[in-house]
């Protein structure tokens, strides 16, 4: 009984650290986080509709989930070379990054709409 | 011009170090222009400005080395062409040559929605979804690039040419990926190495026109990139990477290595606590750019969603995101304790999840299990048993120890020492390294063929080792005289005057031994280059389809016989005749015949080759009924009994019987063994004596004197003297023999009339 409310504090007090701190970040890189949210929303809605439709044009389905899969990837390793904490990347500009996330995206979709059939 | 005349000297004067000073001393002062005009003059017309600095001389070394490796490499691959002609060898590649010629002709269109009704009759083949069109396309490519300069080549010459330009390519990345690994001196080495490794130089011949000349220097390059985008962190550099896995796919169907190698090594990265952001982009960048492009080939498909030879690389994908999750989160979290809560709950869904999802695949079928090819380089007994048709490639056997000292040489015992020399300095490039080499030298002991896999790795190794090893025995040398210089330009107290007399005295040993070593070493090396190339000339350089002998008096004797018997078909058959054969030479007879197969090397359709092997083994009146079947009008065999040849249908015909027998049980191998023995003279089992192969081999060879004092009827590739001589034939007649009664072509005859 005790056990199971201290973890239950556990997680409350968890939740509201992790709030707090991700309150904190820059607004640049919340930005970021949206985008990957909606990327990865995006391709669960899709999952959803082949489950309920059925996957007969496979290709389509693949194409359009890993182009989710694969813009949300790409936002994230963007993410890791702007954010401004992460000691590796300090010398990448961000100009530099998103021109990187921008071609990588370009080909993505250039061979999403290949496979899209 | 005076600026750089005037930097010259100043680099002259200052020596080595002229670097940095160099810079400064730019122009000169305005009123000292007239006198340093004169010295300048002179300081052109002597030798001092031609003194380049160090960094520019080593830069010019490294060019002409790589340089003359380039060459090299390309050259040492040409034996064949010089001494028969330039013609495409073996099997396989008449069938990418063909396809090459296809593709020239008729365009991509064409190219990709070809259905081949030449081969397999009456199947056919469906060419553009079955076909890995690297090769083909690269070779296109290049040929259309030399027409567009006014080159007028024939496609065939680039062809053959194309796997020794490859080879000279991927000593360039190995340049680079050595100087990635440790520095560019091992890198130089390892260029130097792999351009003449017998091991690679097998598949790589020129004329040998096959997937591995390609594919080789795509894999190499794909590696090189990953471990750039993994050393940088970079996007572009996973975006090549993920291009260059593209480029391997569409070349070889072992890239299967390539998607499982990379996780294996992410995966080792993660346990060994080498997680970094850098690695997060790297491997998820290429991971689902490359799958994507991946799935572009049409022969490749949907596997890398499906088939179980690939679910690793998911696997690891999906272990990524939840180490990038749990660091996040680490990082937000200051308390430790509320974070170890949440790795808990996090681990434990996270494994949940991933037995489950694996589990349900698996067992639905969803996802496929690891395929025969595959999965026999796993467990090697399993082809033996289940597939006779993959055991009985010649290529799929386990290699010898001797294959591996006659195609590695000195690089075998250096091996496991530049294992140690990474093992001392662990980065995430050398990991990368140790790992490619000690999974590749595992399944190069599996199967012959895959020594070709191990070649890069075993040649990257060997040079770290070899490059490490000089550089210290240089260095010892290089101490010594220093030392020396500073014991007398230094007239110090009696403590350090005598230390100095100690170790001078120990240094003339030390010099001794590494001169010696190093002359050790130029030895080994020097005995490598001879090897490689006295392998290349006699071992690797013979193009299959033109054998070559010595006669009598020492001269050469040309056994042209298989383009002999093609060239017959093409001239003297209707267009639209089948021919039977035996699934080898399927390839050659389209290419240089033209004339539609019944089975080839494709080897897709089991039950097919099991047919053509059932009708082989048969008595003639049963093999007539299959023929009639399938319509075959002409049937070829190659038989070695008068030159000796050792690899004709006879010696090849137990696996004939093995395929048939897998899929028709009507034929039982003990039938054509006595006592377990196969033999073919008067104590050989009837059913042997009297079986369509046996016929069409030796019909009317009973005649024949083959050896001056042995009876007529021996058999010089068996050496016995045949059981039954007196051959009838009912229902095919002989057609065309070749001079050399290598190729024997036999006409079906229509069925008699009815009375």
């Amino acid at each position: 009984m005790g056990r199971s409310s201290s973890t239950v504090k556990e997680t409350q007090a968890l939740f509201q650290s992790l709030r707090s701190a991700y309150a904190a970040t820059p607004n640049n890189l919340k930005i970021i986080d949206l985008y990957v949210g909606f990327a990865v929303l995006t391709a669960v809605i899709q999952v959803v509709y082949m489950a309920v439709v059925g996957s007969f044009p496979f290709n389509s389905f693949l194409s359009g989930v890993l182009s989710c899969i694969g813009t949300a990837v790409l936002a994230v390793c963007l993410r890791i070379q702007v954010n401004k904490d992460n000691k590796e990347f300090k010398d990448v500009a961000p100009e530099r990054a998103f021109a990187d996330f921008i071609l990588c995206n370009l080909v993505l979709h250039l061979v999403i709409m290949n496979f899209l059939g | 011009m005076p600026p750089q005349t005037m930097s010259a000297k100043t680099d002259a004067t200052i020596g080595v170090n002229g670097t940095a000073k160099s810079a400064s001393n730019q122009a000169p002062p305005p009123m000292a222009l007239p006198a340093n005009l004169k010295s300048d003059l002179l300081n052109k017309l002597s030798l001092k400005s031609f003194k380049l600095k160090t960094k520019q001389q080593e830069l010019l070394l490294r060019v002409s080395i790589l340089f003359l490796v380039y060459v090299l490499a390309f050259i040492t691959r040409l034996f064949s062409v010089l001494r028969y002609e330039s013609m495409i060898h073996e099997f396989d590649p008449y069938f990418n040559y063909r396809t090459t010629l296809f593709l020239t002709e008729k365009g991509f269109y064409e190219f990709w929605n070809w259905f081949d009704y030449e081969s397999w009759y009456p199947l056919g083949r469906i060419v553009g979804g079955t076909l890995y069109p690297g090769l083909m396309v690269t070779a296109a490519l290049i040929y259309w690039g030399l027409r567009f300069l006014r080159f007028a080549v024939h496609i065939r010459e680039v062809c053959v040419l194309t796997a020794p330009f490859f080879a000279s390519n991927t000593t360039l990345v190995a340049y680079f990926f050595g100087k990635e690994i440790w520095d560019s001196s091992a890198g130089l080495v390892a260029a130097a190495l792999i351009a003449i490794c017998p091991g690679y130089i097998s598949r790589s011949v020129a004329g040998s026109y096959d997937n591995e000349g390609v594919a080789i220097f795509a894999l190499l390059l794909t590696f090189y990139l990953f471990v750039k985008a993994v050393n940088t962190g970079s996007l572009t550099w996973s975006l090549a990477s993920a291009f260059g896995y593209f480029y391997m796919v569409s070349a070889w169907g072992g890239y299967v290595f390539i998607i499982n190698l990379i996780p294996l090594y992410v995966l080792v990265l993660l346990t060994t606590g080498r997680y970094s952001m850098r690695l997060y982009i790297a491997y998820n960048c290429m991971y689902v750019l490359g799958m994507l492009l991946a799935m572009q080939i049409r022969f490749v498909g949907f596997q890398h969603v499906q088939s179980g030879e690939h679910m690793a690389a998911m696997g690891v994908f999906f272990l990524m995101q939840v180490f990038y999750f749990l660091d996040w989160v680490k990082y937000l979290l200051s308390d430790k304790r509320l974070f170890e809560t949440f790795l808990r709950i996090t681990v434990t869904t996270t494994v949940g999840l991933a037995a489950v999802a694996l589990g349900v695949g698996t067992a639905s079928g969803y996802i496929s299990p690891w395929t025969g090819r595959f999965y026999s380089l796993l467990d090697p007994t399993y082809a033996k048993d289940h597939i006779p048709i993959i055991a009985s490639v010649s290529e799929h056997q386990p290699t010898a120890w001797s294959s591996f000292m006659f195609d590695f040489h000195i690089l075998l015992f250096l091996f496991p020492a530049g294992l140690y020399f990474c093992f001392k300095r662990l980065t995430d490039a050398t990991i990368f390294i140790v790992m490619y080499g000690l999974t590749s030298m595992y399944f190069a002991g599996v199967m012959v063929r895959l020594i070709l896999v191990a070649t890069p790795a075993v040649c990257l190794i060997s040079a770290i080792a070899v490059s490490a090893t000089v550089k210290n025995l240089a260095q010892l040398l290089r101490t010594k005289s220093k030392v020396t210089q500073g014991g007398s330009s230094k007239a110090a107290s009696g403590s350090k005057a005598s230390s100095k007399a100690l170790l001078d005295q120990s240094q003339p040993f030390q010099r001794n031994g590494a001169i010696a070593l190093l002359l050790g070493v130029f030895y080994l090396l020097s005995k490598y280059a001879t090897h490689c190339t006295w392998v290349t000339s006699e071992a690797y350089s013979s193009p299959s389809i033109v054998l070559a002998a010595r006669g009598a008096h020492g001269n050469k004797v040309i056994f042209d016989d298989y383009r002999e018997a093609y060239f017959w078909l093409q001239q003297n058959t209707p267009t639209d005749a089948k021919v039977m054969s035996w699934w080898d030479y399927g390839y050659q007879i389209t290419a240089m015949a033209n004339r539609t197969v019944i089975v080839d090397n494709n080897t897709w359709n089991n039950t097919h080759i099991a047919t053509v092997g059932r009708a082989m083994s048969s008595y003639e009146d049963e093999a007539y009924e299959i023929m009639r079947e399938l319509d075959v009008g002409y049937v070829l065999v190659v038989f070695g009994g008068v030159t000796g040849y050792s690899s004709d249908d006879i010696n090849k015909f137990l696996w004939m019987v093995r395929i048939g027998g897998g899929v028709f049980p009507v034929i039982k191998e003990p039938d054509y063994l006595v006592n377990g023995e196969y033999r073919v003279d008067k104590g050989a089992a009837p059913k042997m004596l009297n079986c369509l192969m046996y016929k069409l081999c030796y019909y009317r060879f009973g005649e024949l004197m083959t050896e001056y004092g042995k009876p007529p009827g021996f058999d010089r590739a068996r050496g016995v003297e045949i059981g039954n001589k007196d051959i009838k034939l009912e229902h095919l007649e002989e057609a065309f023999t070749t001079s050399n009664w290598i190729v024997r072509i036999y006409k079906v005859k229509p069925p008699n009339n009815r009375w």
